[in-house]
């Protein structure tokens, strides 16, 4: 885990109204579980999108529209099925995921799945029509192809990924619904994150603190974007 | 001064050695770890006891004793009974009777007890536009609200306090509708910034008020029962453990250790000590000469038995 981030926050905030390792453990908390979900969601996207992106068959409309409907889902409805799998009624139940962070894990991968496959999708159909009969007439396999259009394509996936990411780390309704909101009595967070950390703030009329937090998330978010950002740019100059 | 800084440390130090020494000695006393060391208590509970603080204060202390830990997820009273019937809590913490007497009566919750109080104010703007200051009964405060068409802001949202002020409208004997009446679906702290923003009146219970007195304009028009008020708005918090016959998963025998030592002497005074912003918050009831039996059952429960 990338830990001297969330130290170089905490020592931004210093003078913050929070007991020690408070800050650093809902960023982390944050991190973990939409970092986490965001990988799940890119495992579980892509080949979907490569597959879709390649190959034609009866109903492929469909699966779009479904995919796009996908990216609107609420993220309250999304806690509540979330929740009734994973409570102890559920068919999950007896796994005592209620209230940890691998449901808020699940929950996020649910928010999280359909923005990477249709922006993944979008961009290697975007690529596929000008790079496909190239690397054809060079020769090249059908997986030699795939490969290359996923090479011209990784830009756009990478937007596809920080889009996920957005949306799992500013999302509030879900994890406060299957995670519960909480910390340990000295202040350590066990599945708070910033967004229900900044609704905490928000219920308690303690705007100011709140809009501190909400700095926090956005110059996180920011963080998260320029470092993938610089990644893509690198890989396109070589 | 460097000398002096020392010998200060040094203090610390030992003070620390001697903190730590007598700690160990407690736990070598035993001569190994209890059963239960690592194992967590979920306990579900409401706002008002969680955002005033109180249970992060008073925690520690049974985790330590313990050797667990303790999840507590702040819900409203409705929220909080509904996550326990699921089976998702082991202990639950909430001040609605009515509520926490049909889920005893259910089934779902046992070894119900009183835990402490504090008590609901009516607070509204200080220039008092319905005329509802000082005002000795809580209904005849709401009707005359009512009367005036004064902006009143409800919470909306099932929790404990919600469930209390749709009580005092139906001893009012008053329907509240109209434009007047706001429900906001929020939690107590947004409901009194809205009604300080819209110089509204509002149900708030005395410690989430207190705790924002400083930044809000309104003032408390009718006192409860501490300061002498009606005793109609009297706040009584409960706690009991799942039913153990309900759910099986459930930690029933952790969730009994934590009402024991919630109701124990020790934590009843941790909970009359905690104070915020030097104001004591809730105010004990567990310990007693003359232990009420009916914290025990549901309301009227030998009514029932006589009645079957």
């Amino acid at each position: 885990m990338p830990v001297d981030v969330p130290v170089q926050l905490l020592q931004l905030g210093a003078d913050l109204p929070f007991r020690e390792g408070y800050i650093s453990s809902i960023i982390y908390v944050s991190l973990y579980v939409s970092v986490t979900a965001v990988v799940l969601s890119t495992l579980f996207s892509l080949p979907i999108a490569i597959v879709m992106g390649f190959a034609d068959f009866p109903g492929k409309q469909f699966v779009k529209s479904v995919i796009n409907t996908g990216m609107g889902f609420p993220s309250v409805v999304v806690g509540l099925a979330v929740l009734f799998v994973v409570s102890n009624q559920g068919p999950l139940g007896s796994l005592d995921l209620i209230f940890t962070k691998q449901a808020m894990i699940m929950s996020q991968f649910v928010l999280a799945t359909p923005p990477i496959t249709a922006i993944s999708l979008a961009a290697i159909t975007g690529v596929r029509e000008n790079v496909r009969d190239a690397a054809r007439v060079l020769g090249g396999t059908r997986l030699d192809v795939a490969l290359v259009v996923l090479k011209e394509a990784r830009y756009g996936i990478a937007t596809a990924i920080l889009a996920g990411f957005g949306r799992a780390i500013s999302e509030v309704g879900s994890v406060l619904i299957v995670g519960g909101n909480i910390t340990s009595a000295d202040g350590i967070s066990k599945t708070r994150t910033l967004t229900t950390a900044i609704q905490l703030e928000a219920r308690q009329g303690q705007y100011d603190t709140a809009m501190i937090l909400g700095a926090v998330l956005i110059v996180l978010v920011l963080l998260v974007n320029g470092i993938v950002v610089r990644f893509g740019d690198q890989g396109m100059q070589r | 001064m460097t000398t002096q800084r020392r010998t200060f440390i040094t203090a610390i130090g030992a003070a620390a050695a001697a903190a730590t020494a007598g700690c160990s000695e407690t736990y070598s006393g035993g001569q190994s770890t209890p059963d239960v060391a690592g194992e967590t208590l979920t306990l579900t509970t409401t706002t008002s006891t969680y955002d005033t603080g109180l249970l992060d204060a008073i925690h520690p202390q049974f985790e330590d004793m313990y050797g667990v830990t303790v999840d507590a997820v702040a819900l409203g009273t409705g929220a909080a009974l509904e996550a326990a019937r699921n089976g998702d809590s082991d202990v639950v913490m909430v001040h609605a009777r009515g509520l926490e007497d049909e889920f005893m009566r259910n089934g779902y919750g046992v070894n119900r007890r009183d835990l402490m109080f504090n008590d609901f104010v009516i607070v509204g703007p200080a220039d008092d536009p319905a005329g509802v200051q000082g005002m000795s009964s809580a209904t005849e405060a709401f009707n005359t609200i009512a009367d005036a068409q004064a902006t009143f802001v409800s919470r909306g949202d099932n929790s404990g306090t919600h469930t209390k002020e749709l009580n005092l409208w139906e001893a009012a004997g008053t329907d509240p509708g109209g434009d007047w009446y706001q429900e906001t679906g929020t939690g107590m702290g947004e409901a009194l910034n809205i009604a300080n923003q819209q110089g509204a009146y509002t149900l708030s219970d005395r410690g989430t008020f207190l705790s924002q007195r400083s930044e809000i304009d309104l003032v408390i028009q009718v006192q409860g029962p501490i300061e002498g008020g009606p005793e109609l708005l009297a706040n009584p918090y409960g706690v009991m453990a799942v039913n153990p016959g309900v759910h099986e998963s459930t930690n029933y025998d952790l969730a009994m250790a934590y009402i024991g030592w919630i109701t124990s002497p020790e934590a009843q005074s941790a909970i009359e000590s905690y104070t915020v912003n030097g104001e004591q918050l809730f105010y004990p009831e567990a310990v007693s000469e003359n232990p009420d039996f009916q914290q025990y059952v549901p309301e009227d429960w030998n009514n029932d038995t006589s009645d079957t």
